[in-house]
């Protein structure tokens, strides 16, 4: 005999969004390069800023005030609104 | 949900004593089938109070008027068109028939007046017919009605009430293996899980007040509105008891808030997760256990209640090992952590009191934290020797090169107790002592001192830290009386940047 159970979970999918393709070539884009605020992220995202500099990028460069918690809202409407292409930086 | 936990109660006080309730109209929402208007009676034949009767029903039936509802054999009192056969107890349920016989009055299909069990004299004023069954006793206590017989209270409560869950239902073939098919969906901590089956769904809910639609939180990480009975279902899967639930809900509550941050402490590298310490008279009630093993294995309470609340981040929530939890080694805290204080064996005020609660109140505590650390002293026998080694032993929590960032709960056993209450030290007065013993000369742990690059940021050169921010020793009383032990949990980031201990009343 078949049995019935409850779904324990929150019954939904959260919306798959698309990401935006990605860019073929960084020419004349603004790319934003996101500190999350742990230990020597800052380190690694100055010299990805020194390189994309080399090739004439625009950078803008955005920091969490905390890497424990997801960023706050209005820095990732921020950032949506004002690049092109973020790179997110995690050093340990 | 007007089904109460006291079914079970009722039938067991059923038949004790016959008493007249005045009814008043049913003022819920549930579809309750009509009775016959006019007199009324409710009868099984496995009561013998209801067979002696039977004279009775029969002179009723022949010199006025009365329908005879029968729960068991439909042929009893007797095969006539007065005789009614109640074969699936609806009737009796939804008209919440605790006691035969039962004799009501209905009106418009509802009852407004009902005696129980059999009184000549309370028979006759109800009907205001003399002279009723003047052969027999005069009167008999009743039985307890089918539709509140224990082994049948949980079939029932699906066929009548099991519409009022919203969950998805979810088939389970035959020859599926129920435990292997859970698993297969994704459900499990990986241990066995409960299944969550109508029936043991609404046992569970008849632990709380509230009502199954009600929102408690909502979970993260997805931010899903999780409602009592989602709680209820995966309490149900971690296999707690239905008076565990309000401890439970409280907990889901606390972990959800956005002092707590479930969202950061999910996601984190470090091995923490939330440990749930209860306090007040709910740990009595529900048989916690604060003494022997206590945060280990053996008793169910401390067993499943922080499975429960792990299981709804998980599967309400959608939190997993992998996915949004990206712990490098985790710990046992992520399976769930709950253990009671030892309040009674204690001198000082319990953990709750010291944060404002009173001792009468039940809480749950959450504290961000990793699995338990052993603080061994089997020598000192004066308290400030005891407070010394203890606050040697808490340096080391998370590293011994870092202060300030990280709280910690120090669960003092009774026989370190022993030492501060001998002495006539108050948890003040500890408190106070060990705080002083918890100071680090910062030149001693700044990055690169004793040729370790880690450490305090080099600007704190000069500085005296305290190892744990203020307030941020939470002390607790448990353990057996036996192990001159104390446990520390290590912490997360503490404060506003990471989590904030937060304790909830637990409420019915």
């Amino acid at each position: 005999m078949s049995s019935t159970v409850l779904d324990p979970t929150g019954e939904l999918r959260p919306d798959t969004r698309e990401r935006v393709p990605r860019p073929e070539s960084l020419n004349g884009l603004t790319v934003g390069l996101l500190d999350i605020s742990k230990a020597r992220g800052n380190i690694f995202l100055d010299r990805i800023e020194e390189r994309l500099d080399g090739l004439g990028v625009k950078v803008k460069r955005f920091i969490k005030p905390t890497f424990a918690k997801p960023a706050p809202v209005d820095l990732r409407h921020e950032i949506a609104a004002s690049c092109d292409a973020v790179i997110e930086a995690l050093a340990d | 949900m007007d089904r109460g936990g006291v079914r079970g109660d009722r039938y067991l006080m059923a038949g004790a004593l016959w008493h007249s309730v005045e009814m008043s109209q049913p003022s819920d929402s549930i579809q309750r089938p009509p009775l016959p208007d006019g007199l009324v009676a409710v009868v099984k034949e496995d009561c013998p109070t209801c067979v002696l009767i039977v004279p009775v029903l029969a002179d009723l039936a022949e010199r006025s008027s009365i329908t005879v509802i029968t729960q068991d054999n439909p042929a009893f009192p007797s095969i006539d068109e007065w005789v009614v056969h109640d074969d699936d107890l609806a009737l009796s349920w939804h008209h919440d028939i605790i006691t035969v016989p039962t004799l009501l009055e209905v009106v418009d299909g509802v009852p407004t007046r009902r005696i129980e069990g059999w009184s000549r004299e309370e028979w006759q004023s109800f009907t205001g017919i003399d002279d009723l069954g003047p052969d027999i006793a005069d009167w008999r206590p009743g039985c307890g009605s089918l539709s509140v017989d224990p082994n049948r209270t949980d079939e029932l409560a699906v066929r009548f009430s099991g519409s009022t869950l919203t969950s998805r239902r979810v088939e389970i073939a035959a020859l599926e293996d129920e435990w292997e098919a859970m698993w297969d969906r994704g459900w499990s901590d990986g241990l066995p899980v409960v299944p969550p089956t109508e029936a043991r769904v609404l046992r569970m809910l008849e632990g709380t007040s509230r009502d199954p639609d009600e929102m408690v939180a909502v979970a993260p990480p997805d931010l899903v509105e999780c409602t009592v009975e989602k709680v209820a279902v995966n309490a149900v899967m971690a296999g707690c008891r239905p008076e565990y639930l309000p401890v439970v809900l409280a907990a889901v509550e606390a972990a959800c808030t956005e002092e707590f941050n479930m969202h950061g402490l999910l996601a984190t590298t470090m091995p923490s997760g939330p440990i749930l310490i209860v306090n007040g008279p709910i740990r009595r009630e529900i048989d916690m256990n604060s003494g022997i093993n206590v945060l280990g294995p053996g008793n169910r309470a401390n067993s499943t209640i922080g499975r429960a609340l792990q299981l709804v981040i998980r599967n309400v929530g959608g939190g997993k090992p992998g996915g949004i939890d990206r712990a490098t080694h985790g710990g046992p805290a992520k399976l769930g952590l709950c253990f009671p204080e030892d309040e009674e064996g204690s001198p000082w005020e319990s953990l709750a009191e010291s944060r404002g609660f009173s001792a009468d109140i039940s809480t749950v505590t959450l504290f961000p934290g990793q699995g338990p650390r052993i603080l061994v002293d089997q020598i000192s026998r004066s308290p400030e020797s005891l407070t010394k080694h203890l606050a040697a032993g808490l340096m080391g929590n998370v590293s011994p090169r870092l202060a300030l960032m990280f709280e910690t709960v120090l669960v003092l056993g009774p026989e370190h107790m022993s030492r501060y209450h001998d002495a006539g030290w108050t948890r003040e007065r500890f408190l106070d002592a060990l705080t002083a013993e918890l100071t680090i000369d910062a030149d001693t742990i700044i990055r690169g001192a004793g040729g370790i690059e880690e450490g305090m940021p080099e600007f704190l050169a000069g500085e005296t830290l305290a190892k744990f921010p203020p307030g941020g020793i939470h002390v607790v009383h448990a353990g057996s009386g036996a192990g001159l032990f104390s446990m520390t949990f290590g912490g997360w980031v503490s404060g506003g940047t990471g989590s904030v201990t937060v304790t909830k009343e637990i409420t019915p």
